[in-house]
């Protein structure tokens, strides 16, 4: 099986690289907070501003961007 | 360009998000059609590129590939904008993603039915089309690391995780499966770099993590963001969605090995398939409770908001294909299931209830943020979507299960002088009545996304495009 020649290093080579993303996340503090960020995605201001009752010129300026 | 800058690239999220319901109705009409064939054998008279074999893996690319892949695409675009509070790093190379990806399916759809394959299942598209799939994903990684690069919050949100998982381990299963000699531009023709049974474990090694990176960490990204934000709630617990991350990379890559029991695989590689697979059952199921759980008291949002359906009975179906995957690859179970309608049903479990069902939910989500509305078009039309659908996945799944274990005991059967009780075509004919529910099923589930799409295009009328500025991360304090 001289496939598994390739494919076993290279798991091996994956764990290792996976584990010092796993160390690095870790140490830079990634999973220092374990509440705040599943709120936080929710205080996104993500509605549709168009509908909004807004002043006109803001409508306008969300709109031209980007087409 | 400074005013471009602080809007979040919407342009090729609309795009993609659009693409995924096309490709949704394109490679389940093709997979409809070859379910008719099973029922009607000769319904198209032996016309070659209409036949069975090439028409197949133009539905499971088509499907995967354009519909899964798209979702994908759009959800994991978003995703990173919205929770990184980044702008998408580089337009053109963003564009570049979506018209590459868009021309590798149509290639695909040329050159599968004309013959032109590798052989190998999810791996079929000859060469050329290989390389522009490895430039399309290097400019994917590209894309969507850079967004994370230039993140203006420190923390990466879960579901980033998933993608950028994602992201790697395709490329990586994708570089080492297509590697392969060209032998001709016209038709493209290559030879596999492996052969044999090394080329078995090389192709079921990609088979299988195919599913569980690209359908499965791909698609938990997209559940542990758009579950949470469509119920408005937190997910149940954050510390457990980073331990189903790290469990699931850990542990994965070595579970391709089941597709290949009882060949001229050694068998001791077998048995560490087998139970690489039993592990997997623990963060499948940590992910799917945590996903479900999202909803603790607050079920009753469960009850009219059909895309929260599409969502929670998502993870439901995921529960389900997680628990019968490790079963199946038991190998004693695996005697019986293997080669039979089972494995069909198993996989559509998890095609049709999770994978297409938490993008359904998901796009549905994007829709009217992408084109400036409040809601879709129809709400109703979503909950009649969501009910035909369902009626249409569980009509498939059963009457392929019966089916399996029906074929599997048949061809099993011997009397008691050692011969076979029934011939093969005893178990064909005794299918045709599974294989014809299975054929409406697949319909119900297609008709279900023609009602998406006119849903789409009425909450698309007006031709309004929305864009949104870049929002400083609310509460942040880093």
């Amino acid at each position: 099986m001289e496939s598994l020649y390739l494919l076993i290093p290279l798991s091996v080579v994956l764990v290792f690289l996976i584990g010092v993303a796993f160390w690095w996340s870790v140490r830079s503090g990634q999973f220092d907070d374990m509440e705040g960020p599943a709120y936080r995605i929710l205080m996104d201001d993500d509605q549709p501003r168009a509908e909004i009752v807004a002043p006109q010129h803001e409508i306008s300026e969300n709109r031209k961007i980007d087409d | 360009m400074s005013e471009t800058q602080s809007n979040y690239n919407y342009k090729v999220v609309r795009q993609f998000a659009v693409m995924t319901v096309i490709w949704g109705i394109v490679g389940m009409t093709v997979g409809v059609f070859i379910a008719a064939q099973l029922v009607w054998p000769d319904m198209t008279h032996g016309i070659s590129f209409l036949s069975y074999g090439r028409l197949r893996p133009l539905h499971t690319n088509a499907v995967i590939f354009a519909f899964g892949g798209c979702a994908l695409f759009a959800t994991s675009y978003w995703c990173v904008q919205r929770t990184c509070h980044a702008r998408l790093f580089s337009a053109p190379l963003a564009a570049f993603t979506f018209w590459g990806w868009q021309a590798v399916i149509v290639l695909a759809a040329v050159t599968l039915p004309l013959g032109m394959t590798q052989g190998k299942e999810y791996a079929e598209l000859e060469w050329p089309i290989d390389i522009l799939i490895t430039l399309v994903w290097v400019s994917y990684a590209i894309v969507f690391f850079g967004t994370i690069a230039k993140r203006t919050v420190s923390h990466i949100y879960v579901a980033n995780w998933f993608f950028g998982g994602f992201i790697l381990a395709v490329a990586l299963l994708h570089l080492v499966n297509s590697c392969a000699i060209p032998v001709s531009l016209v038709p493209f023709k290559s030879y596999s770099c492996f052969a044999g049974s090394q080329d078995a474990m090389i192709q079921w090694w990609y088979g299988h993590n195919a599913v569980g990176f690209f359908l499965t960490a791909g698609f938990l990204g997209m559940m542990y963001y758009f579950v949470p934000k469509q119920a408005g709630r937190p997910v149940y617990s954050y510390r457990l969605s980073v331990v189903h991350f790290w469990a699931l990379i850990f542990t994965y890559m070595w579970a391709g090995p089941h597709h290949l029991h009882y060949t001229a695989l050694p068998d001791w590689t077998q048995s560490v398939g087998m139970i690489f697979s039993l592990i997997l059952l623990a963060p499948s199921w940590g992910g799917m409770i945590n996903g479900i759980m999202t909803l603790q008291g607050a079920w009753h949002k469960l009850r009219d908001d059909p895309i929260l359906k599409f969502l929670i009975t998502s993870l439901s179906f995921y529960g389900m294909s997680t628990f019968e995957g490790p079963m199946m690859a038991i190998k004693t179970v695996n005697a019986l299931s293997h080669y039979t309608d089972w494995t069909v049903g198993h996989v559509h479990s998890g095609a049709l209830g999770w994978v297409a069902m938490v993008s359904i939910g998901s796009i549905y989500y994007l829709l009217p943020k992408l084109f400036g509305k409040q809601e879709m078009h129809s709400v109703k039309l979503i909950t009649v979507h969501f009910w035909v659908a369902t009626i249409g996945v569980v009509l498939y799944i059963s009457s392929m299960w019966i089916a399996g274990v029906m074929q599997g005991l048949m061809w099993r059967a011997v009397n008691a002088d050692g011969t076979l009780t029934y011939s093969f075509v005893e178990a064909v004919k005794g299918s045709y009545p599974f294989w014809t529910i299975r054929f409406v099923g697949g319909l119900l589930f297609l008709s279900g996304m023609f009602i998406m799409a006119y849903n789409m295009f009425k909450t698309m009328a007006g031709g309004n495009t929305a864009d949104a500025p870049v929002l400083a991360a609310a509460g942040h304090h880093a």
